[in-house]
C-alpha cells in the first residue's frame, strides 16, 4: 500500500513537472518579455529582466499610436457580444425545433448544419457580397458574419441538450395555456442554462482570438480587433517585443477569466449527453 | 508589392509614407464662386498615421505665415489599398481634394491624369525637377506632380569604418565586391547580412541592380512591360540579380543567422562595426539614427557592382504632390500657391523636418541639411555623376507579389538562380494577366 | 473561422439524438413552429451560402471585385502548374492528417493518466487546456521567440546538452513540422478533455471486472477504454482534421508561409493571393479547399459515425 502511493505520488510530480516545463514556460516567458526593456526583450533569452520596468511597458501599450488597445478591447467586446448573442439565440431556436419535431425536412437541415462545421468559407465572395449589401468593412458586417461561422456548432450543441428536457415540461406549459414564442422563450430557454453558458464562453473565446476573419471582413485601424493590435508591435520596423508580449499578456486576460469562471460548466456542457456510446 | 508591403513599414517610420495617403471629402463645401483671392483650399494629407498628419499641419502652418488669408482644411485618408481606391473614386467622381499627396511612378500613371489632373509644367518650380523624377509624375502631354520628401537609393549600405581599418575601397565590379567581402571575413566581421525574418530584405540583390540593367538596355522596362520575349529575368542583364543572390550564400559570406534575422537587427549590426555590407534601401537609415545614433555616419552606400563595373544606383523616387482637374479660378491659384510653398526654402525646411533625408532631393529647390546621414552625400555622387536609374516599379506597373519568397528560396539554396528567375517571371505573368496589359494574355 | 478550434463532441452525438425522437404528438408539433429556423437560415444563405455558391463561378474568372472576365479552367490549371501553389496543396494534408494524429495519440494518453488517481488532477487538467485559450497569434509569436535558433530557449537548452540546435521555423526541411508541433501544443487541451469525458463515460463495472480477472493495465487499455472511446475518437478525429486542413492563423504567426514558399499550405496561398489582388486565383484555392475538405471529411465522418454508433 505504502509503496503504491510512492509510485503514485512520484507519477503525480513528474506529470506535474513536465506538464509546467512544457505548457507554462512559454507563458512564463510572455511574462518575463513584458517586463523587460526593448533592448534586453529583442534578445529573446530566458531571463529574468534585469530592470523590471512591468507598469511602464502596461502604460506604454495602452498609449501607443493613440490607445489604439481601447478601441481594439472595446471593437473585441462588441463583436464577440453581438455575435454571441445572435448565435446563442438563433442556434437555441433552431437546435430546439429540430430535436423537438420530426420533420421530413430534418435530415436535410442536419445536412447543412453540418456543411457549415465543415465547408471552409469563400473568403472574396463573402467580401464581394458584404461590398454588395453595404456592410463590407462594417462591425454589424463583422457581427453577422462571425455568427454564421458560428451556427453550426452552436445548433449541434443545442440539439443534443434538448434532448435531455423532458416533452412533459412542454406540455405542462402548453396547459398552462403558453403559447409558441412563450413556450420556447419562457420556459425551454431558461433550462438551457448549462448549454447556454458553455456556448457563450466556447464562441465568446473563439470569436476574440479570431485572426483571420477581422483581417478578411473587417480591414482598417479603426476597426481593428485585439488580435490585430498584435501586428501594430511587431509590424513596426522598431522593435518593441516588451511591448508586443505585453499585449499578448493582456489580451489573454478576457478568456482566462471566462475560463477560469465557468471552466466547471464548459466541461459539463461539452459532455453532457455527448461522447456516449 | 515591394514598395507598399514590405518597404513602406520601414518609410513609414521615416514619415516618407506620408506620401502615400489620401484625402476625404471636403472641397464640397461652400465658398461662394467666382475667382475669389485668397479662395480656402482643402488639402488630404499622405495617410492617417501620427506621422502624415503631423507633417500635414505642420505644412498648413508654415504656408499660413506666408499666406495667412488662405485658409487650409487638412484631411487624411487610409494607407494601401485603400487610399488607392479612395483616390480613384475621388478623382473620378470629382470630390478630390484641392491638393493631395500620393504615390508616383506606376501608382501614379493609374490615375489617367490626362483627364483627371491639372498640368503643372508651367509652374516655376518645374524646371528644378531631376529628369528621373519627372517621368514618374508626367505623361506624354505634361508634367502633374511637385515632389514631396527625398528619394532614396537601394544598393549597398556598408560601415566605413571597416572599410578604412581593412584598407579596402568602394567596389565597382562584382568581382571587387566579393574580394572585399573575403577579406572581410577573413578579419572576423560579417562580410554580408541577410535579414529574413523580414523577407522583404531579400529582394534588394535583384530590385537594387535595376538601374545596372536599365544602363546596359535603356529599353528592358518598355520590352518587359509589354512582354517581349528577351526581357525577362531568366535573360541576362536581369539574371544577374538572382545570380548575386545566389552567389553570396554559396560562398558563405552571409551571417550565420540569416534566416532568422530582423532587418532592425541587422541595422546594428551595421551600425556597430560587427557587420560590413548589407545589401538595402537607404531609406531605412531612419532606424538607425534611433537604434544607434552616434553611427549614424559611419554608414555609407554603393551602388549595386555589376559585372563590367560602371554600375548605377537605383533610385526609389519622391512621392508626388497633385491637383485636381475639378479645382479651378480662385482655389487653383491657393492650390498652386501651396505647392510652390511647398518647394520654397521654408516648405524645405518643414521637410527636412519631416523626416531625416535618407537620399537627395527631387528638386534643386531644396537641399538636404548639413546634418543628414553621411551616406547621402555618396548617394548624391552617383546623381552628379549621372550614374542613375529608376527602380523598376516606377517605370512598369509589372511586378510579381512573391518576388521576397522566391529571393529567399534563391538566397537560402532551396532553389538556383535560373530556377528562382523563371518562377519570378511566371509570377510576374499572373500580375499582368490581371491587371489586363496588352500583350499578355 | 471562428469556430472549429473549439466545436467538440456533439459532432457524434448528433447521429443518435436526433434519431432516436419520442413519437410526435399531433397536438404539440404546432407548438414548434418551423418559423424558428428563419433567422439563422436567412444568416446561413445571406453569408455562407450564396458566397460558397458564387465561389464556384468566380473561381473561373479573372476578377477584381468589379468585373470578372471568364476564364475557364485557368485558375485551376494555374494552381496545379504553379509549383509553390501545387506544394500548398501537397503541405495541406500532411500538416492536417500530422496534426490530427498526434492529437488523437496524445490527447488519449494524457486522457488516460488524468482518469487514472494521480495527483493534482485538477492542476494539470487546467495547465493542459490553458494554451486552448490564447489566441492562435499570441501563440506564434511566442514561440518564434521561443525557438529562435540563435537565442530562443528551447535550443539553448539543446545546447547545453550537446544537441544539434536546428533552425526549427527557418530550416526549410523543418518549417512546417515545427508549426505542426506547435498547433498540437496548442489544441491538445481540447482533445484530452474529449477523450477524459470518453473514458469517464464507461461504466466503471467493467474495468473492475476486468481487474478482478487478473488483465494487465495494458490489456485494460486495449480491450476496453480504446474500443469503447471509439466515439471521442471520431470527435477528435473529425474536429482536427477540419481545422487542421483549413489552418492559416497559427502558419501566417510564425513563418508566414517561408522560408520560401515551404510552409505553405492552401489556406495561406488563398490569403497571399488575396492580398495580391488575384482574386479569381484566390477564389480558385477556396473551391479547392472546399474540394478537399469535403471529400475527406463527408465519407470519413460518415464512417467514423457509423462504427461508432455500432459499438
Amino acid at each position: 500500500m505504502k509503496r503504491e502511493r510512492s509510485i503514485a505520488w512520484t507519477k503525480g510530480v513528474i506529470a506535474i513537472v513536465v506538464s509546467s516545463v512544457v505548457f507554462l514556460v512559454p507563458f512564463i516567458f510572455v511574462i518575463l518579455q513584458a517586463a523587460k526593456t526593448p533592448a534586453e526583450a529583442s534578445n529573446l533569452t530566458f531571463s529574468w529582466p534585469t530592470h523590471w520596468q512591468f507598469f511602464q511597458n502596461l502604460t506604454d501599450v495602452l498609449n501607443t499610436n493613440n490607445g489604439i488597445i481601447w478601441r481594439a478591447f472595446v471593437n473585441s467586446a462588441v463583436l464577440t457580444v453581438g455575435s454571441v448573442i445572435i448565435m446563442v439565440i438563433f442556434a437555441a431556436m433552431v437546435g430546439y425545433v429540430l430535436s423537438r419535431k420530426a420533420s421530413k425536412l430534418n435530415p436535410v437541415i442536419n445536412f447543412f448544419v453540418l456543411a457549415g462545421l465543415i465547408v471552409p468559407p469563400a473568403v472574396v465572395p463573402t467580401i464581394w457580397l458584404l461590398q454588395g449589401v453595404g456592410l463590407f468593412k462594417t462591425m454589424p458586417g463583422m457581427i453577422l458574419i462571425e455568427a454564421t461561422f458560428g451556427l453550426s456548432f452552436c445548433i449541434l450543441l443545442f440539439r443534443a441538450f434538448v434532448g435531455t428536457i423532458p416533452r412533459e415540461l412542454d406540455e405542462a406549459a402548453v396547459l398552462d395555456g403558453a403559447g409558441p414564442v412563450r413556450l420556447f422563450f419562457g420556459v425551454v430557454l431558461p433550462l438551457l442554462r448549462p448549454v447556454i453558458v458553455t456556448v457563450i464562453v466556447v464562441q465568446s473565446v473563439a470569436v476574440f482570438n479570431d485572426f483571420a476573419g477581422p483581417l478578411y471582413f473587417l480591414p482598417g485601424d479603426e476597426n481593428a480587433t485585439v488580435q490585430q493590435t498584435l501586428y501594430e508591435f511587431s509590424g513596426q520596423n522598431l522593435s518593441f517585443d516588451n511591448l508586443l508580449f505585453m499585449d499578448i499578456l493582456l489580451i489573454t486576460i478576457p478568456p482566462l477569466v471566462a475560463y477560469i469562471f465557468f471552466n466547471r460548466q464548459i466541461v459539463a456542457g461539452l459532455t453532457s449527453g455527448a461522447v456516449k456510446g | 508589392m515591394f514598395f507598399r508591403r514590405t518597404a513602406s513599414r520601414a518609410v513609414a517610420v521615416l514619415g516618407v509614407a506620408a506620401l502615400a495617403g489620401i484625402a476625404l471629402s471636403g472641397c464640397t463645401a461652400s465658398s461662394g464662386g467666382g475667382p475669389a483671392k485668397n479662395a480656402p483650399i482643402t488639402f488630404l494629407a499622405g495617410g492617417n498615421d501620427p506621422a502624415s498628419i503631423k507633417t500635414a499641419n505642420d505644412l498648413v502652418t508654415g504656408f499660413n505665415k506666408v499666406y495667412p488669408k488662405i485658409k487650409v482644411k487638412v484631411d487624411t485618408r487610409p494607407a494601401g489599398t485603400d487610399g488607392d481606391n479612395l483616390i480613384k473614386t475621388r478623382l473620378s467622381t470629382g470630390t478630390m481634394d484641392d491638393v493631395f499627396f500620393y504615390n508616383s511612378g506606376s501608382l501614379f500613371q493609374a490615375l489617367h491624369a490626362d483627364t483627371t489632373l491639372q498640368p503643372l509644367g508651367n509652374q516655376p518650380w518645374a524646371k528644378t525637377l531631376t529628369k528621373d523624377f519627372k517621368a514618374t509624375v508626367s505623361t506624354s502631354k505634361g508634367l502633374y506632380g511637385a515632389p514631396f520628401g527625398s528619394t532614396f537609393d537601394g544598393g549597398v549600405m556598408y560601415n566605413k569604418k571597416v572599410y578604412a581599418q581593412l584598407g579596402l575601397s568602394v567596389p565597382d565590379t562584382w568581382a571587387q565586391f566579393i574580394s572585399n567581402s573575403q577579406k572581410i571575413k577573413a578579419a572576423g566581421i560579417t562580410p554580408i547580412l541577410g535579414s529574413f525574418g523580414d523577407t522583404w530584405t531579400a529582394q534588394l540583390f535583384v530590385l537594387a541592380d535595376f538601374a545596372n540593367v536599365s544602363a546596359q538596355d535603356p529599353t528592358w522596362a518598355g520590352n518587359y512591360t509589354a512582354n517581349k520575349a528577351d526581357a525577362k529575368y531568366v535573360n541576362q542583364p536581369a539574371l544577374a540579380g538572382f545570380q548575386d543572390t545566389a552567389e553570396v550564400k554559396k560562398l558563405g559570406l552571409l551571417n550565420k543567422d540569416y534566416a532568422s534575422l530582423t532587418n532592425v537587427n541587422a541595422l546594428k549590426l551595421l551600425a556597430t562595426g560587427k557587420a560590413a555590407q548589407y545589401p538595402m534601401i537607404t531609406a531605412v537609415i531612419g532606424n538607425v539614427e534611433q537604434s544607434n545614433p552616434d553611427n549614424v555616419n559611419d554608414i555609407g552606400y554603393f551602388a549595386m557592382p555589376t559585372a563590367n563595373g560602371n554600375s548605377h544606383a537605383t533610385i526609389w523616387e519622391a512621392g508626388g504632390a497633385y491637383i485636381p482637374k475639378t479645382t479651378t479660378g480662385g482655389k487653383l491659384t491657393s492650390a498652386e500657391k501651396f505647392l510652390t510653398f511647398l518647394l520654397s526654402p521654408a516648405g524645405c525646411d518643414i521637410q527636412n523636418e519631416a523626416s531625416l533625408p535618407a537620399g537627395p532631393y527631387a528638386t534643386s529647390n531644396c537641399t538636404v541639411p548639413a546634418n543628414a546621414p553621411a551616406l547621402v552625400k555618396d548617394e548624391q555622387a552617383y546623381q552628379d555623376a549621372g550614374k542613375t536609374g529608376l527602380a523598376l516599379e516606377f517605370i512598369s506597373p509589372v511586378k510579381g507579389p512573391n518576388l521576397s519568397q522566391i529571393t529567399v528560396q534563391v538566397e537560402s539554396g532551396i532553389s538556383t538562380a535560373a530556377q528562382g528567375a523563371a518562377l519570378y517571371d511566371q509570377d510576374v505573368k499572373k500580375q499582368a494577366q490581371q491587371l489586363n496589359l496588352p500583350g499578355w494574355n | 473561422m471562428a469556430t472549429t478550434n473549439l466545436a467538440p463532441t456533439a459532432l457524434s452525438a448528433s447521429a443518435s439524438t436526433g434519431s432516436k425522437a419520442p413519437v410526435p404528438r399531433k397536438k404539440m408539433k404546432s407548438y414548434y413552429p418551423s418559423w424558428f429556423f428563419i433567422p439563422a437560415v436567412a444568416l446561413y444563405v445571406i453569408f455562407f451560402a450564396i458566397p460558397t455558391f458564387a465561389s464556384f463561378y468566380f473561381s473561373l474568372t479573372r476578377w477584381d471585385l468589379f468585373s470578372s472576365t471568364y476564364i475557364g479552367f485557368g485558375n485551376f490549371v494555374e494552381f496545379f502548374q504553379d509549383p509553390q501553389l501545387l506544394n500548398g496543396f501537397i503541405h495541406t494534408f500532411e500538416y492536417g492528417f500530422a496534426t490530427s494524429a498526434a492529437k488523437v495519440i496524445i490527447g488519449f494518453l494524457l486522457a488516460v493518466i488524468l482518469t487514472s488517481p494521480v495527483v493534482a488532477r485538477g492542476y494539470l487538467r487546467a495547465v493542459i487546456f490553458f494554451p486552448v485559450l490564447i489566441s492562435t497569434i499570441g501563440v506564434g509569436i511566442m514561440f518564434k521567440s521561443l525557438l529562435d535558433p540563435f537565442h530562443g530557449i528551447v535550443n539553448a537548452v539543446l545546447g547545453v546538452f550537446g544537441l544539434p540546435q536546428p533552425g526549427w521555423f527557418t530550416d526549410p526541411s523543418l518549417a512546417l513540422a515545427s508549426i505542426a508541433a506547435v498547433d498540437v501544443w496548442k489544441g491538445v487541451g481540447i482533445a484530452t478533455l474529449i477523450f477524459m469525458a470518453g473514458i469517464v463515460a464507461i461504466p466503471s463495472e467493467y474495468f473492475e471486472a476486468a481487474r478482478m480477472d487478473g488483465a494487465s493495465s495494458f490489456k485494460i487499455l486495449r480491450t476496453i477504454t480504446i474500443p469503447l472511446t471509439q466515439p471521442a475518437t471520431a470527435t477528435v478525429i473529425i474536429l482536427s482534421l477540419i481545422g487542421g486542413l483549413r489552418s492559416f492563423d497559427l502558419i501566417w504567426a510564425t513563418t508566414g508561409g517561408g522560408p520560401g514558399f515551404t510552409s505553405d499550405v492552401i489556406a495561406s496561398v488563398i490569403y497571399k493571393e488575396y492580398q495580391a489582388g488575384f482574386f479569381g486565383l484566390s477564389t480558385a484555392g477556396n473551391v479547392i479547399l472546399f474540394i478537399v475538405v469535403t471529400a475527406i471529411m463527408v465519407p470519413l465522418s460518415s464512417f467514423l459515425n457509423r462504427r461508432a454508433v455500432e459499438l
